[in-house]
């Protein structure tokens, strides 16, 4: 089947009900999306498809044929970051960082569908989990892609060591 | 059932060995060893490559695990070196050449918060070795005394004759002089690196999907496994029916051992689906009938059981209790819990036509993961023949480290496929359901108060699954597992008289450092000494400022956190606040925590206020994202449980083990105030207190004491 990825069209030779996900990391080699879990609880397999974040690990590929993907390697062009990845550098989200590539996607479509959105807004569209637990930086990051004004900077204090921190 | 034979009878039936363990591996007499050799002409010291274009290349024996330690540890190298920081880099040193160089490395091990504390001494002194041989290569050139030199952003400069050369330039040469025995480290007031929020070095590669972890490994003609183990702990294969399985798409193989199958195939998916159509016949052994109820009963029997070790004696606790004015009495208990890092166990093995053996694996020790891959693969691979490369890791908080079952698995897996590289994925399934758990206890406390309220003596009795006497024996000191009685066994409460028992029950579930390994005893301790507060009628903060000395740093956190929580001062209506102190992992610790509850019992948490004294702070950001994390893994640790049915555990995946999501993080204000002269941890102190402070905010809120975990339905009953 014919398979539209990041904008070029591939032919994969597999089975209509293999997930989405295998496809991309086994067959295409695209190793950004990755498993967590098989059941779409987590989200770390997260993609655009035409635009909406689904669960590539539970999305038969035969579903998607004649469809547009957008992984995590083609949500800016080459050589460049999207607003969300950019954010999330600034506002140091990432702990192990396994679960960011479908954190991102979440975000990315979300700020798609609303572009400021509020704290209950971001709780009830970015479900993906973090055992690391950055969710509190995953929100002001997206506060952050949205424009919103967000403080990021760690204070600078003067320890009782009499270390600079900062 | 017998604690001592369940061990032993778990070591030798599964492919299980601690890293404590592997470390013990001779490598004196290996031909290679050749201690000092370097590796590259561009090797200043073994921490250290520059590169002629001013590249850094900083080694980082540990694993980064998302705690953030390999930025950290190139900081304490950096800030003695004097380099340009945006001009490093880092890379893992190779567990082979760390074996063939003698441990030249130090520890590769990535657990109790231990990365930075127990190496900062000898990375600042390298950099500081360095600094000083590319000063004195550069004097030589110049034929100046190095002392009228000086280093800024990797150049060196004479200012009197106007000459400058840079690290690049002149790193071959110093690469060939000897290391000062001696060198001169700065004093912490003048630190630049050390102190500041450096951005985590591979951030980039994290926002943009690069290929970094063990999962993402791809070798020329590589094939790909899943695996199914026996479902109860120590048991085996019966029989294997894979006649369905190998006629599936993609499947070239099943490999059948004593206790898992797995099937290799030419993607993960279809190893997968195969697995799940092999018919197998289990024998679940002596185990098969292990419930929660056995479990419990083996607790309780412990509680009850005389003669226990003492962890700790002071005066004549009996005695006290047997003259207090009041006595309080609770019996606490919580369950078993998974890791579950987002990437599941993952490692793949190849065996090369040349005879060596090379691994790529996610975990928290490289060193132990080349002595479990040499000891699987049998005599033909000494450690020399084997090469572990590590990688990125998914989330550790433990499970990567000690425990290389999923090592060992890889390489019996691709022994059987030679030239090959197998990579083995485990599924959440397996991994749920194979995990070296946080362990279930039991831990019954006594406190005799006297006329005043304050607590004369305090009994507690802990039964305890023993991570050590699986993982580490030789840590056992005395039958006592300090990881199951640490924060009754060394608490700094002034309590005159005090008895800590334990009873090492172990059961076949198998247990692991769980991230703060017996943090269990702090939701313990903390909240019973909540409840002897109330008994005395006090406010939980003075009761305990009280038992602290000045100048135990526990009441200093104490102090601080309380203070930037604004204790006593008024909350929005419906909400209340709980507080805990507990010490561990070098650091200091007190949490304020602000929830309310509502009239259906569903708790939510609102703000933690943390406060952390860890002598020095390398990177506050990276510290400030450890007790974020801390805090919200912890709160899972409200909801989260496994339980045991016919010796298998029973969740299974996130539908029924469900970990936090964004919806329940708090507010989490960090409150650093290193007073200077220790280093502590920082991955994991912020753990300690989560549980107890939240459930005795919990009390505060409803008058409800909860005592035993999960919370029933998931609700303040």
């Amino acid at each position: 089947m014919k398979l539209n990825v990041n904008g070029r069209v591939q032919d994969v030779d597999v089975e209509p009900e293999m997930p989405l996900l295998w496809v991309l990391r086994d067959a295409l080699g695209m190793e950004g999306t990755k498993y967590g879990c098989g059941i779409a609880a987590c989200g770390a397999c997260t993609v655009h498809v035409n635009g909406e974040a689904v669960r590539s690990c539970v999305t038969p590929v035969g579903s998607v044929a004649g469809k547009k993907v957008t992984t995590i390697e083609g949500l800016a062009p080459a050589g460049k970051m999207h607003k969300v990845q950019q954010a999330w550098i600034e506002n140091s989200v990432p702990q192990c960082g396994y679960c960011q590539s479908g954190m991102i996607m979440a975000a990315a479509a979300l700020l798609a569908k609303k572009p400021k959105p509020t704290d209950a807004d971001i709780d009830e569209g970015v479900t993906n989990l973090c055992r690391c637990g950055t969710y509190a930086r995953v929100k002001k990051a997206i506060h952050a892609a949205a424009g919103d004004k967000v403080d990021n900077a760690m204070p600078a204090t003067e320890a009782p060591n009499g270390q600079k921190l900062a | 059932m017998n604690a001592t034979l369940s061990r032993r009878q778990f070591l030798k039936s599964s492919a299980v060995v601690g890293g404590g363990l592997a470390l013990e591996f001779s490598t004196a007499g290996t031909a290679l060893a050749q201690f000092g050799m370097k590796d590259s002409p561009l090797e200043v010291t073994h921490w250290i490559v520059i590169k002629p274009d001013d590249t850094v290349v900083i080694r980082i024996a540990r694993s980064e695990i998302g705690q953030g330690s390999a930025t950290g540890l190139a900081q304490l190298v950096v800030e003695e070196l004097g380099c340009d920081w945006n001009k490093v880099t880092t890379e893992f040193a190779s567990p082979n050449e760390h074996i063939r160089r003698k441990r030249i490395w130090g520890s590769m091990s990535t657990g109790g918060s231990a990365g930075i504390r127990t190496s900062q001494d000898y990375l600042r002194k390298s950099g500081a070795q360095a600094r000083e041989m590319l000063v004195s290569a550069a004097a030589t050139d110049w034929n100046v005394p190095a002392s009228e030199c000086t280093v800024a952003n990797g150049v060196i400069t004479h200012g009197a004759l106007k000459k400058h050369t840079t690290f690049g330039k002149i790193a071959a040469k110093a690469a060939k002089l000897d290391p000062p025995k001696e060198p001169k480290l700065k004093d912490a007031k003048d630190w630049t690196v050390i102190g500041k929020s450096a951005r985590r070095i591979e951030v980039a590669d994290k926002v943009t999907g690069k290929p970094i972890y063990g999962v993402d490994v791809r070798l020329p003609n590589m094939l790909i496994a899943s695996i199914v183990q026996c479902p109860v702990f120590l048991g085996k294969v019966k029989s294997v029916d894979s006649a369905e399985a190998e006629k599936m798409r993609g499947v070239k193989g099943i490999v059948k051992q004593d206790d898992f199958v797995a099937v290799v195939a030419d993607n993960w998916w279809r190893a997968n689906q195969a697995a799940k159509a092999l018919k197998i016949e289990w024998d679940g052994g002596k185990y098969a009938n292990a419930s929660d109820d056995t479990i419990r009963a083996m607790f309780k029997e412990g509680l009850e059981a005389k003669d226990l070790p003492a962890a700790r004696k002071i005066g004549d606790t009996d005695a006290a209790l047997a003259s207090a004015a009041k006595v309080v009495e609770a019996e606490y208990e919580s369950p078993y819990l998974n890791h579950a890092p987002m990437e599941p166990m993952t490692s793949t093995a190849w065996f090369k036509d040349d005879g060596t053996l090379e691994v790529w694996v996610s975990t928290q020790n490289g060193e132990a993961s080349i002595a479990a891959t040499a000891e699987a693969a049998g005599p033909a691979y000494p450690l020399e023949k084997c090469e572990v490369h590590k990688t990125q890791v998914g989330g550790g908080f433990g499970r990567r480290g000690a425990p290389q079952d999923y090592v060992k698995q890889s390489v019996l897996i691709a022994k059987q496929f030679q030239g090959k590289p197998v990579k083995l994925i485990w599924s959440r399934e397996e991994d749920m359901q194979h995990g070296f758990y946080r362990p279930a206890s039991m831990v019954r406390m006594k406190a005799g108060l006297d006329a005043d309220g304050k607590i004369v003596a305090m009994k507690s009795t802990i039964a305890c699954p023993s991570i050590l006497a699986l993982l580490r024996p030789e840590g056992i000191d005395k039958g006592i597992d300090f990881t199951a009685v640490r924060t009754f066994s060394d608490a700094t409460y002034t309590i005159p008289n005090q008895q800590v028992d334990y009873a090492m029950r172990n059961g076949h579930v198998p247990v692991g450092f769980w991230r703060a390994p017996g943090l269990q005893n702090s939701f313990y301790r903390e909240c019973f000494i909540d409840e002897c507060a109330v008994a005395a009628g006090k406010d939980p903060l003075e009761y305990r400022l009280a038992m602290l000395k000045d100048g135990d740093r526990n009441k200093a956190v104490l102090q601080a956190a309380a203070k930037a929580a604004n204790w006593g001062s008024p909350l929005p209506q419906g909400v209340y606040r709980g507080i805990a102190q507990s010490d561990g992992f070098g650091s200091y610790t007190a949490m304020v925590a602000e929830v309310s509850v509502d009239p259906q019992g569903a708790l939510k948490v609102h703000r933690i206020v943390f406060a952390i004294d860890s002598g020095y702070v390398v990177n506050p950001d990276m510290c400030r994202a450890q007790a974020e994390g801390n805090a919200i893994f912890n709160l899972g640790a409200l909801y989260e449980a496994h339980h045991v049915k016919d010796g298998r555990i029973v969740e299974s995946n996130f539908h029924d083990f469900p970990l936090p999501r964004m919806v329940e993080m708090p507010k989490v204000e960090t409150v650093l105030v290193p007073t200077g002269g220790f280093w502590g941890g920082h991955g994991e102190p912020g753990a300690l207190n989560v549980v107890p402070a939240v459930l005795n905010a919990v009390y505060a809120a409803t008058g409800k004491r909860v005592r035993s975990l999960p919370l029933k339905d998931g609700k303040i009953a």
